[in-house]
């Protein structure tokens, strides 16, 4: 997951001429029914970028909640590991997943050189 | 230097990965051949499922493989008695397959045979619950094992890998008699994690289930070369 966020920074910096620009902050969505660890994936991108143009660059992770809709009443919840993902109105299988599989860049902060 | 700008770019960062899964898949669909992306921890069975899955569906099917492994080809050496292609892909440090790896394995593959004589490619992922069910690789089908040796609460535990998966295999259950495991709350996990899963119980010692597995194969080849 690191370094497909690298590839897409580089990806990116391609574009705005990576030379000359500073960045300050990758902003990052990251849904919690995925399988990334937040403070796992600051870490791992912090050694990996050391030395790099990256270097600098700090990461912040909104972390976006697990929601689901029941499928029997359409209410939303938050599904959870000890219920077995059920909603907790009708005690309905997972179905709709509403939100938490976000993986994003939502934005990066720079300045130019 | 000058005030700092900020870039809404709202962009995934599997996008590089999605990205190449798509233009695989274009090309398995040019090829007439159906993907499935078999997955499961270390040791659930997926290499002797394949074993015996192959004996008969290279009968009915022109069959390959894609072997995902992270360091050896012992896996792929195995397949290759069965006489069909069988592409080795060693993934190094990384523990999943990702959809550039299966890129690079389709072009050798293309090497051995012409893709267009086939009907089913299978690519067994590296051996992790976890990655692969975030890496799309441009299979058509997620097919996930889990053993019986793993506990009743692996969906739970693993809920993006069950909850991807199209098809989930229960193995080894010719060891249901030897072991305190409760196999209703096991499939009440699955169905709670992912309704929509299709659940096969099968083994790979006394063969229980692997008509069902068979079948189901066959139905999705069917349909997708009628499609």
């Amino acid at each position: 997951m690191t370094k497909c966020l690298i590839l897409s920074m580089e990806e990116w910096a391609e574009k705005k001429n990576k030379k000359k620009i500073v960045v300050e902050k990758i902003n990052l969505k990251i849904g919690e029914f995925t399988c990334v660890e937040p403070i796992s994936l600051i870490n791992t991108f912090n050694a990996a970028v050391l030395g790099s143009w990256l270097d600098s660059s700090e990461i912040t992770i909104e972390t976006i909640p697990f929601e689901g809709k029941c499928s029997k009443c359409n209410r939303l919840y938050f599904p959870k590991k000890e219920n077995g993902y059920k909603s907790p109105c009708c005690n309905f299988n997972l179905e709709e997943i509403i939100s938490g599989r976000e993986l994003k860049i939502a934005s990066i902060d720079f300045k130019e050189k | 230097m000058h005030l700092p700008i900020s870039d809404k770019i709202e962009l995934n960062i599997l996008h590089k990965n999605s990205h190449q899964a798509e233009k695989n898949k274009i090309k398995f669909n040019n090829y007439n051949l159906l993907c499935l992306n078999i997955m499961s921890s270390p040791g659930a069975g997926k290499t002797r499922l394949l074993e015996i899955t192959l004996e008969d569906l290279s009968k009915k099917f022109h069959s390959a493989v894609l072997e995902g492994d992270m360091t050896t080809n012992l896996d792929a050496a195995r397949l290759e008695k069965l006489n069909i292609p069988v592409v080795p892909i060693t993934t190094g440090r990384a523990c999943h397959l990702d959809a550039n790896m299966v890129s690079g394995g389709l072009k050798l593959l293309e090497k051995k045979i012409n893709p267009d004589l086939l009907d089913i490619l299978l690519v067994e992922n590296v051996g992790n619950l976890v990655c692969p069910a975030e890496f799309e690789i441009g299979e058509h089908f997620k097919v996930a094992l889990l053993s019986i040796t793993e506990g009743e609460d692996k969906p739970l535990k693993y809920p993006i890998m069950f909850r991807e998966a199209d098809l989930i295999l229960i193995t080894k259950v010719d060891l249901l008699p030897h072991l305190n495991f409760d196999i209703k709350e096991l499939k009440s996990n699955i169905a709670s994690t992912n309704p929509k899963a299709d659940v096969i119980e099968i083994s790979s010692i006394t063969k229980s289930g692997f008509d069902l597995w068979q079948d189901w194969i066959s139905k999705k080849i069917l349909k997708f070369k009628n499609n």
